[in-house]
């Protein structure tokens, strides 16, 4: 795990952050004048940025390389080094941000073609690009907080971007909301760490972890998870991500697909060392991921609303990677495998979704859709393409990586990893049965459409992204799994990959998986394909889909445990404030005003009750000096 | 035969060129013809101080007893000349203001003429303008600054007759309300003489006690009598009445409300920073340096009355509805503060004093702040004068609010708000006192400053925040003596509370008695 100082190109790395940061600054500093190539500029410096990730990249061959920058705060004991650590973990995740990040960013110039604020639009997403790079460059958990509350904050900018909306606007407060809870989280991570080791580098945190007691090791893994489970949707704090689907599509492939919500697992799995010297935390990130993946996959069964489904597909998937790297060593690799390619493909589905909706006038509601597979070809294609690889259509992307998640489950060897595995199987059943119910819904049938809507395949700048987003879909699990095995290339981050015993042959795993997939698409075609899809949801469905609706009232739980009581709380302490303490204040001033008066009356204006205020005064100054010297 | 003294004509200058200025004037109002004394006055009288001022600053780092003993030439000494020098010609420029009153001065024209006579309300609008206050001011001024060398006490008694006296008369030359200011003068003069024969009392016993006056003398005979003896020991507790009263601390204050009250504003500001400068000067000097060896008889004496000035000035001040008054009492509480850094004065590094240093620099930020305060309020004035009750200033801040602006800053000096001078100086006194190890009494100067925050506040409220009054002030244009002070203590109000580093050095330089 030792770092050597950066050499040749990769020492410019600061430039990959400093680009978009810059483009993120003349557009928002530009003002109006730059309207016109605003978004040219913005989509330039994320392309720029991807070509300069990839030459280093080349150039990195298997080190841990470190990029000094400046000093970021010396006080006292507190001492930031700002610089940059350029591993192949960062690598990846720079690779992934930048080049998914430049798809969106061209996909976006015809989405928001008529937006007249485009150009904050781009600006927005050159910030979040910038610190989303800074999340996971960084070589110090202040730089990573920086960047991460960065990203937060793009990430609220850009919910809210239609702010007109009072949906939009509140998604983007709950958004935050939430996300403060997690952050709090990881600032108090932060600070046991420097209480603890007197350091925030990531090299000097890991290698004295050792030396900490077993139970700060375990609350340091807890309160990361906190953040991690903020950032991520996972459970408890999911209720934000399928909200935040009011910003604008491509922000919900890039932000609340693809990249930021997947800054947990890079939490955690940069945090490896950490995780591995506390069995109860990294116990804790399973059952965080298992709970979350079964949630998100059965209230995506049950929306309507197609962006929804897909938000709830990526809780469910982000629980997949959870559970992956919460299975210790053996799942580090199947998890950020997973991460990558569904990177490809939830952005891919995510932009297919942005084109309907561009073809629907803006509808998301998937009951008035239907019958779209003839209308948009290189729409269906693409998304059926993303589609088969999320549900893991054998030799898919999705089928490399979910398998291989699967069975390190199993490999635990216990009853824990059999109900694990078991848990992971039957969600890949729930995902197939909603995916396929989207696609249907969508694609075929009769039409739906509200009068007056004409759909229309999307312009070549919208769905160029999306063929090239595609091939990635199907092609990323066999280059990362096969081909170029991710393992290897991660060797310098996790260490050797150990020899796995498989518990269960992976050939039966893959039957089992495949089979219980196939299920579900035979269920979502018996429920939805084979009849007529009703263009008002049913009202008397049964108890199970009243909850997968509300998400098994996420919510309302939220709303009875936390908002309520909050309210309550605020009320009761302006109660307080209002009686107690200014109660206090004022009392405090009425008596000092009063003295003031009784006091003023000392102030007679008579030279002589002056005169005889000094000989008093006289009187016991000789008396106190008297008294102290003969004491 | 008696033998010359030895007199170091160089280090005093600065007490010759103030002084010989006094005389030129009265030389002046003598032989100059009425039309031309004005600016001669106001020239000679200038000149004196900033020549003063100049000299002084020239003799930095000078340590040396002079005029036979009895005079101290040094750090803290020649600081404080330079300090008493420059306020005192800053105050001189606002009584040289002709454009703010209709009468062309503050200052009454014949003072012997019976307030409210047919020749008086004559003189009210009569162009003559009175020249004599100019003398009269640069000789409180010399005494001032003889009073912060003076090495013995009878020449710190006499110098402290030669700044009151002149003071006693200037207060009661107000062209207007002309029997409050004649009232306060009388006050100011029955009180003041009551003062000086404390004084005078207790450099009797000292001399007894210790057969000297010169303080070094009294030191030596003091330390070999342990715990000095009754007569010592009472003559210390009145001299230090005498001073106390001078530098307005409670409870020897009770004149100055009325006093700051009745005098001319430019008067009030004059005895407000130059004053106070000069008395704790002498403080410093008297118990430092005549009887600094038995220290612990009088520390905790000095604690207990800077608790009970902070606390009467700060709680007194709050309902207060005069402008002038209320300063009046900021002055007391101030004098409080002030006396917190005189029991810091052993803190220092090197066992001398960050305290003494401390109380000099806060010395020179409230002398400058007080002056600008008095001077906005000698700009805002209705059909009687200078409007100084509270109600008069509502709303200033719309009807004018750069002189709104202004007040606004050295109220909030005043409150000792960070990124003031008046922060800085708090910030240094306090630290001093801690470092001496009388943090409870540093916890009452907190409590104290956050009660008088509120009536400095109120007046900024009251300005930004109330509708305007229908028949309220009008804000007078100022000349230019007046724009400059305001200038000048604006500027230092502002840079010694943000970059105060150099002064604040050079105070703690300059931090040294001999003797």
């Amino acid at each position: 795990m030792d770092t050597a100082p950066a050499d040749g190109l990769i020492t410019s790395a600061w430039l990959l952050i400093a680009l978009p940061l810059a483009g993120a600054a003349v557009l928002l500093l530009g003002g109006r004048r730059t309207d016109r190539w605003g978004h040219l500029l913005g989509t330039g410096t994320v392309v720029a940025a991807f070509v300069l990730g990839l030459l280093c990249t080349l150039q990195l061959d298997g080190r841990r390389l470190d990029v000094d920058l400046f000093t970021f705060v010396a006080t006292g004991s507190l001492d930031v080094q700002a610089g940059l650590l350029f591993d192949p973990l960062s690598a990846v995740f720079v690779l992934l941000i930048t080049g998914v990040g430049a798809l969106i960013h061209v996909y976006s110039i015809g989405y928001m073609a008529h937006d007249p604020r485009r150009r904050r639009f781009f600006a927005y997403l050159n910030l979040f690009v910038a610190a989303m790079l800074l999340l996971v460059l960084g070589d110090n958990f202040v730089a990573l907080y920086v960047g991460w509350e960065g990203v937060g904050l793009a990430s609220y900018l850009l919910i809210a971007f239609w702010h007109e909306r009072p949906s939009a606007a509140t998604a983007a407060k709950k958004a935050f909301i939430m996300n403060r809870v997690g952050d709090v989280g990881l600032a108090l991570a932060i600070f046991l760490m420097f209480a603890q080791l007197g350091t925030v580098s990531y090299d000097g945190v890991f290698g004295a972890v050792g030396t900490l007691a077993g139970g700060t090791v375990t609350a340091i893994g807890l309160l990361l998870l906190l953040g991690a489970c903020g950032k991520s949707g996972q459970f408890p704090l999911q209720a934000w991500l399928p909200d935040a689907m009011e910003g604008p599509t491509p922000v919900s492939a890039l932000i609340h697909a693809a990249t930021m919500v997947t800054a947990g697992v890079y939490l955690i799995a940069r945090c490896a060392p950490v995780y591995d010297a506390t069995p109860t935390a990294r116990a804790a990130v399973l059952a965080v991921g298992a709970i979350t993946l079964m949630i998100g996959a059965i209230a995506g069964c049950a929306q309507d609303d197609i962006k929804k489904v897909l938000a709830y597909s990526t809780v469910s998937q982000i629980g997949y990677m959870f559970l992956a790297v919460g299975l210790g060593p053996v799942g580090y690799v199947a998890g950020l495998a997973h991460l990558l390619t569904h990177g490809f493909f939830k952005a891919g589905l995510f932009l297919g979704a942005g084109s309907v909706m561009h073809a629907m006038d803006d509808d998301v509601d998937m009951r008035r859709f239907g019958g779209l597979a003839s209308r948009m070809k290189v729409t269906f294609v693409t998304f059926g393409l993303g589609y088969l690889a999320l549900i893991g259509f054998p030799f898919l992307s999705g089928f490399y990586t979910k398998d291989a998640i699967i069975e390190a489950a199993f490999d635990r060897g216990d009853g824990w990893g059999y109900l694990l595995g078991g848990i992971a199987i039957l969600a890949a059943g729930l995902t197939a049965f909603y995916m396929t119910r989207l696609m249907l819904m969508t694609f075929f049938g009769r039409p739906r459409w509200e009068p007056g809507v004409h759909p229309h395949e999307s312009p070549s700048v919208m769905t160029a992204p999306m063929v090239l987003l595609a091939v990635g879909s199907v092609l990323a699990g066999f280059l990362l799994v096969v081909a170029f095995p991710l393992e290897e290339w991660l060797t310098p981050v996790f260490g050797e990959p150990e020899a796995a015993e498989h518990v269960v042959a992976p050939l039966v795993v893959s039957i089992l998986v495949t089979v219980v997939m196939a299920l579900g698409v035979l269920t979502a075609w018996l429920f939805v394909g084979r009849r007529e899809v009703p263009v008002t949801a049913p009202v008397r469905v049964s108890p199970v889909t009243r909850a997968a609706r509300r998400a098994l009232y996420a919510d309302a739980v939220n709303e009875s445990l936390f908002m309520r009581p909050g309210q309550w709380l605020t009320r009761a302490l302006v109660f307080v404030d209002n009686r107690g303490v200014d109660g206090a204040v004022n009392g405090l001033a009425a008596t000092l005003g009063g003295s003031s008066s009784r006091l003023g009356r000392t102030q007679t204006g008579f030279v002589r009750s002056y005169a005889l205020s000094m000989l008093g005064g006289a009187v016991v100054v000789a008396g106190a000096l008297l008294a102290v010297t003969a004491g | 035969m008696i033998e010359a003294p030895d007199l170091s004509l160089a280090a005093l200058a600065p007490l010759l060129f103030v002084f010989g200025a006094a005389c030129v004037g009265v030389l002046v109002e003598a032989f100059a013809p009425r039309e031309s004394r004005h600016p001669v006055q106001v020239a000679v009288a200038l000149v004196g101080t900033l020549g003063g001022l100049v000299s002084s600053l020239l003799l930095a780092g000078e340590r040396q007893v002079t005029a036979g003993g009895a005079l101290a030439v040094d750090g803290a000494a020649v600081f404080l000349q330079a300090t008493i020098a420059g306020l005192g010609a800053l105050s001189l420029l606002l009584f040289a203001e002709r454009s703010l009153d209709p009468a062309r001065s503050a200052f009454v024209a014949a003072a012997a003429v019976p307030a409210g006579s047919p020749r008086d309300r004559e003189l009210i609008t009569a162009p003559r303008v009175q020249t004599e206050v100019y003398p009269l001011a640069t000789f409180a001024i010399g005494g001032m600054m003889l009073f912060v060398a003076a090495n013995d006490l009878l020449v710190m008694f006499v110098a402290l007759e030669v700044l009151s006296l002149p003071l006693y008369l200037i207060s009661g030359l107000a062209r207007r309300r002309r029997l409050l200011s004649q009232e306060a003068a009388v006050k100011y003069f029955l009180l003041g003489a009551f003062a000086s024969a404390f004084f005078l009392y207790g450099l009797a016993l000292v001399y007894g006690a210790t057969g000297s006056i010169r303080l070094s003398a009294i030191r030596e005979a003091s330390a070999g009598e342990a715990g000095g003896g009754v007569l010592l020991v009472l003559g210390l507790a009145l001299l230090v009445v005498g001073l106390m009263f001078k530098a307005s601390v409670a409870p020897f204050h009770a004149w100055t409300p009325d006093v700051y009250q009745g005098a001319p504003t430019p008067v009030t500001a004059f005895m407000a920073a130059c004053t106070k400068v000069a008395a704790f000067g002498a403080i410093l000097r008297l118990l430092y340096v005549a009887f600094g060896t038995d220290e612990w008889t009088w520390r905790p004496l000095v604690y207990g009355i800077a608790i009970v000035s902070m606390v009467v000035g700060a709680v007194l001040g709050l309902t207060q509805t005069d402008l002038k008054r209320m300063l009046a009492y900021s002055s007391i509480a101030h004098a409080g503060f002030l006396l917190t850094g005189v029991l810091g004065y052993g803190s220092g590094a090197d066992g001398t004093g960050s305290g003494l240093g401390a109380t000099m620099f806060y010395l020179l930020a409230y002398g400058l702040t007080t002056i600008g305060a008095f001077a906005v309020l000698t700009l805002v004035r209705d059909g009687d004068g200078e409007a100084t009750h509270l109600s008069k200033w509502a709303g200033l801040g719309r009807r004018s609010p750069l002189t709104a602006a202004v007040m606004a800053l050295f109220l909030l000096a005043l409150a000792g708000i960070p990124l003031t001078s008046g922060f800085t100086g708090k910030f240094a006194v306090f630290r001093a006192a801690i470092d001496d190890g009388a943090w409870p009494l540093v916890v009452v100067a907190l409590l104290a400053s956050a009660v008088a925050a509120f009536f400095y506040v109120r007046v900024i409220v009251l300005m930004y925040f109330s509708e305007p009054a229908v028949d309220g002030p009008t804000v007078g244009v100022p000349g230019l003596p007046t724009t400059l002070v305001l200038a000048v203590t604006v500027t230092a109000t502002v840079v010694l509370g943000v970059v105060p580093g150099a002064v604040l050095d050079l105070a703690q330089q300059a931090a040294i008695f001999v003797g």
